[in-house]
């Protein structure tokens, strides 16, 4: 009994002491002028309406969110998360994405051993290679689905008839930014599988040809389609899609938030 | 200009009249002149009263008034024809004024005996009315208020949670499988057979058909502008499922049509492209 007394009295005492260390933290200047008022991180915050409303106006999330949302749209059971879930996939394969360019190098001769050492010789370097990978896969899936959960709920009519649009493209933008990357391994499974994809491209009637040299930078598959791939794949398709982002979901709010409810 | 009430214009006019001020048009003040007299007479009582407290309290030059007696020039940089008026105007409402409540009819006198406060209307009120604006012509009222919630914390506590389970997933998973990599690309050895990636394999399927103008390019391209132009052409305003079965059924016929491609060209494919059974020759796939 004494003992948990003594030990009630330093709870106590840490906590004070804690409270003290936040509350100073909170209210220097440094943390303010990171902070800005009504954030989580500030001293003194209580969770009041104002407070609430505070924390999205004073982010820079309020780009991507409004203070309030309707109530249903919280469930997740009427969106499945899948639009967000795709944005986040991007995202997560813009991170490794950046790390593995780090060790790869586009050329005919040192792109399948740089990928072979990113696998043996680099820390984390499998595990990275997979996630950027496997997410890919993933966010054909998601971006995929998201089309669908929108179609079933009647999501793209009007107002939103335009953002259905721009869902297609992102779509399609999604689909060649994974094609492109299926190249950059270098390997047979890269090197067979686009040259199936690309040789139905060939058959583009009127132009099918000339897409396909410009595409290709060559009659065949080789050094020159895989850099030009790969800047397709790191720069050209991320900067479009990325533009494409911004309007799907600056339209999402202009055009009245997720959409009602059946 | 715009249009001012045709009352507003006739009271102003009589007024002026009764002020002693110019009218300006002279038709006008032919058209005051037939006026009758009875509904001429109210306003004229109480039009001493009014304008007087207004000049008293305006701010033209009321107070510099009492000093710009003495001095018709400008002073205090108010112009001398603002001064001038305003003095033209106390003499009116002290010595025309008298004449006319004189002149006006019985009832008139009585609100004229006991006249009511400075600034107020002949009914005691403090405004007037200019103009009738119509509801729904400068502001629209909108539907019922939404039920809502804050976006902190209860989006964010949600978005937050399916990020975190995703990552979990996604690390998980690519810790155990390994993404593939095969042998060093060589254009002259065709594995057998060659796939393109899992999401091409329905058009890849649809070769084994068709011309591969057909397969490859007018379908997928008629798939992608039927895509962008559903929103266009279904009319139908109504979200709700069972309004809408046909179009429901079209996009799940447009789904299962593509995952069934797209399964068969993944798992029922074989060496030389050749329809096979997964249990008995194995899977000829790679992600």
């Amino acid at each position: 009994m004494a003992n948990g007394n003594g030990n009630g009295g330093l709870t106590t005492r840490m906590r004070a002491a804690v409270k003290e260390v936040g509350d100073r933290l909170g209210n220097s200047q440094v943390m303010t002028s990171i902070f800005r008022p009504g954030s989580v991180f500030r001293k003194g915050y209580t969770d009041s309406p104002r407070n609430r409303s505070y924390v999205i106006m004073n982010n820079v999330l309020y780009h991507l969110h409004p203070v309030k949302v309707k109530r249903h749209a919280v469930k997740v059971s009427y969106t499945l998360c899948l639009g967000g879930l795709s944005f986040f996939l991007f995202i997560l394969l813009t991170v490794t994405g950046i790390f593995l360019m780090f060790f790869y190098r586009p050329t005919e001769a040192l792109a399948w051993s740089n990928v072979q050492q990113i696998e043996t010789a680099v820390w984390f370097g499998s595990l990275v290679r997979n996630m950027h990978r496997w997410a890919a896969h993933f966010m054909v899936l998601t971006v995929f689905l998201h089309m669908s959960r929108v179609f079933y709920h009647g999501a793209y009519k009007p107002p939103r008839e335009f953002n259905w649009v721009i869902g297609v493209i992102l779509l399609t933008l999604t689909l060649l930014l994974s094609f492109t990357g299926y190249l950059l391994p270098w390997d047979q499974l890269a090197l067979w599988a686009v040259t199936v994809g690309t040789n139905m491209m060939g058959y583009t009637p009127v132009f099918g040809g000339q897409v396909r040299y410009a595409l290709l930078g060559s009659n065949e598959i080789s050094g020159e389609t895989l850099l030009r791939w790969y800047t397709l794949h790191v720069l050209l398709l991320p900067f479009v899609i990325v533009i494409f982002m911004a309007v799907h979901f600056w339209r999402v709010r202009k055009d009245g938030g997720i959409s009602g409810p059946l | 200009m715009p249009e001012i009430p045709e009352h507003l214009l006739r009271r102003s006019r009589e007024r002026r009249k009764a002020l002693g001020l110019p009218t300006g048009e002279e038709g006008e003040a032919t058209e005051a002149a037939e006026a009758p007299g009875s509904t001429a007479a109210a306003p004229e009582a109480t039009a001493p009263a009014a304008p007087a407290g207004g000049e008293g309290a305006g701010g033209e030059g009321g107070g510099e008034g009492a000093g710009g007696e003495e001095q018709p020039a400008s002073v205090g940089g108010i112009p001398a024809h603002l001064l001038e008026r305003s003095r033209r105007r106390r003499a009116a409402a002290a010595g025309g004024g008298a004449p006319a409540a004189a002149a006006a009819a019985a009832p008139a006198a009585a609100t004229a005996v006991a006249p009511p406060p400075a600034m107020t209307g002949p009914g005691g009120h403090t405004q007037r009315l200019l103009t009738v604006v119509k509801s729904g012509s400068i502001q629209q009222t909108r539907a019922e208020a939404q039920d809502k919630v804050h976006t902190w914390p209860h989006l964010l506590v949600v978005e937050f949670a399916a990020t975190l389970a995703v990552s979990a997933v996604l690390f998980l998973f690519s810790a155990i499988v390994r993404a593939p990599l095969l042998s060093l690309a060589d254009v002259n050895q065709t594995p057998n057979p060659s796939k393109a990636p899992w999401y091409f394999l329905g058009l890849q399927e649809l070769l084994t058909m068709f011309h591969p103008m057909v397969a490859g390019v007018t379908i997928p391209g008629m798939g992608i502008f039927l895509l962008i132009v559903a929103p266009y052409i279904d009319r139908n305003p109504s979200p709700k499922p069972q309004d809408r079965r046909f179009a429901i059924s079209l996009f799940t016929i447009f789904l299962l049509f593509w995952a069934v491609l797209v399964i068969i060209g993944s798992f029922f494919r074989g060496t030389g492209f050749n329809f096979v059974f997964p249990w008995n020759d194995g899977v000829f796939f790679e992600l």
